[in-house]
């Protein structure tokens, strides 16, 4: 068992974070080498110096950040899902929808978030949030939908068999079929919630957040500390993908058996 | 138990009422009166599956359909099971309106992939059909607890699906299939994936429960030697439009063993299938000559 698990570090663990390491050498070996301006490209030694003495400003932005993205996640796969759930169901309802998720996804979001933010009051999340949801929802959606499509004829045959009504066979064997899909769409979009949050701070509302911190820094002569805000960007959507993998782990534990095998 | 059985076969169904007044048709577990399948008609994919199917299999038989791929055999044993409708003709189960037996699950069946549930514990897989019917949780356990010691695999209930090894999944696909008591059993090939000696294992078990259980079986497969093994009658089917070309009595008694596999009689019937499925293309190719 200790065997396995230290292969399992030898193997797994280890390689990433020595590449990573060497990534980040070859990095300073650079800029000190070339004596690249700190304005240009600082130096990584320097970006975790602010990291750890701005600390505070990193953590306070990267939480109104977090928290933006965290809530836009939910409410985007909650949304996707149930509605996935009921295209599939009803077929007057994937008329409906179908469009208008595409339609969705394809609205360029700078938009969409600039006539929110002309919506809500200026210390508004909200704009944000709602542009974080429909990110999501259309990544959900369509995941989803094809979870719920792809079914074992045989599972789909023996329900008829046991003349169940199509809501048994949703509740029964359509959603489980679906949940993998569902959690691989959630780690989909989990780190694109991160960004899109940020991202979506670049068109007005509240100064809090890592988007206008990252771009006030970077405009100004501190890079490394713009720098260190977009470390504090990584680790948020780090700790998403982390957080969605753990879930899809707990929930979905006959998929991570096959896997395994 | 001679060739010419298929003109029994006619015999019993045109015939059938002043020859059948002491076994009424309430007693047979299944009856195919005059039923064809055409897929698709009127369309550039219409396909004849099934033409004039007459059959009647008695309560506590067992019964294999035999015949090339193609031949509308697993067709024919989705018809019974109403999860497809004949295009004419009658399907009745129990005496009752195939629809209306698969409402009351009347049968239990089982495929060649065996539908385990992934996320459902052996003994939660078993307790499917029974939750469909409304069992509560602690009757629901003690059947499948039943259920499990008839297929010998006890000591699995909390095992997950994929831990288990392919015929152990079919024997808990067949304590599924027989979970709700169902008196009749529908597989088509579910022995179709398994290596030869698991499946020459399973057959016996598959017999010993049929046994035990008193359950008709009506059984799909393309392997002559599991039809014969398994069945008191074997039906022989033609390709498409897939008809019933003969019927072979298999005179093995009910109590088979292994030994039986070497017995004379089951080389016969072996012989006798075989001899019927090639009857059944040459028939094929002379259809409109030789027609009923």
């Amino acid at each position: 068992m200790s065997l396995d698990r230290a292969r399992y570090i030898a193997v797994r663990i280890v390689p990433p974070l020595v590449f990573g390491a060497v990534l980040v050498g070859l990095w300073q070996w650079w800029v000190v080498a070339f004596d690249i301006k700190p304005f240009i490209i600082p130096r990584p030694t320097d970006i975790v110096r602010q990291f750890s003495s701005g600390f505070d400003f990193v953590r306070r932005a990267s939480t109104v950040t977090g928290v933006n993205a965290f809530v836009g996640l939910v409410c985007g796969a909650v949304a996707g899902f149930a509605l996935a759930v009921l295209t599939n169901r009803f077929k007057l309802v994937s008329e409906l929808a179908n469009p208008l998720a595409v339609t969705m996804a394809a609205i360029p979001a700078v938009v969409i978030v600039g006539v929110l933010n002309n919506m809500y009051a200026l210390d508004s999340q909200l704009g944000r949030r709602i542009m974080v949801t429909m990110s999501v929802f259309f990544i959900v959606f369509v995941q989803v939908t094809k979870g719920l499509r792809q079914n074992d004829p045989t599972q789909i045959e023996l329900m008829r068999s046991y003349a169940a009504s199509p809501r048994q066979t949703l509740a029964k064997v359509r959603m489980p079929n679906t949940m993998p899909y569902l959690f691989t769409a959630i780690s989909t979009a989990a780190p694109i919630a991160v960004i899109i949050a940020l991202v979506s701070e670049y068109f007005g509302g509240t100064q809090d957040g890592l988007g206008t911190k990252i771009a006030g820094a970077l405009n100004g002569r501190n890079k490394a500390l713009g720098f260190a805000y977009v470390l504090g960007g990584s680790i948020v959507g780090l700790l998403f993908f982390a957080g969605s993998s753990l879930l899809e782990y707990v929930v979905v534990p006959w998929r991570r058996r096959r896997e395994s095998r | 138990m001679t060739a010419s059985s298929s003109e029994d076969l006619v015999a019993s169904d045109s015939d059938a009422e002043p020859g059948r007044s002491t076994t009424p048709a309430a007693l047979s577990a299944v009856e195919v009166i005059a039923v064809d399948k055409v897929f698709n008609p009127g369309t550039p994919k219409h396909v004849d599956a099934l033409a004039d199917i007459n059959l009647t299999i008695q309560r506590g038989e067992f019964v294999s359909l035999i015949g090339p791929s193609g031949c509308g055999k697993s067709t024919l044993l989705r018809i019974i099971a109403d999860l497809l409708q004949a295009s004419t003709g009658r399907v009745l189960v129990n005496g009752k309106r195939a629809h209306q037996a698969r409402l009351d699950q009347d049968y239990g069946m089982a495929f060649q992939q065996s539908g385990l549930f992934e996320w459902r514990t052996v003994e939660r897989n078993i307790e499917l059909p029974l939750e469909l019917k409304g069992w509560d949780r602690s009757r629901r356990r003690a059947r499948s607890r039943e259920m499990l010691a008839l297929v010998k695999l006890e000591e699995f209930a909390t095992a997950m699906p994929w831990q288990l090894s392919g015929g152990m999944q079919q024997r808990v696909a067949i304590a599924r299939a027989l979970a709700s008591n169902p008196q009749l059993l529908l597989m088509d090939e579910p022995f179709g994936a398994l290596d030869e000696m698991t499946r020459e294992h399973m057959q016996t078990e598959l017999l010993r429960i049929c046994n035990d259980t008193g359950t008709t079986v009506v059984f799909v497969t393309h392997s002559i030697p599991e039809a014969v093994y398994l069945a008191d009658r074997v039906v022989v089917m033609s390709p498409r439009p897939g008809r019933i070309t003969g019927i072979v009595e298999v005179g093995l008694g009910r109590i088979r063993s292994e030994h039986t596999r070497e017995a004379s009689t089951f080389f016969e019937s072996v012989t006798e299938v075989r001899e019927a499925l090639r009857g059944g293309e040459m028939a094929d190719n002379a259809r409109g000559i030789e027609d009923r």
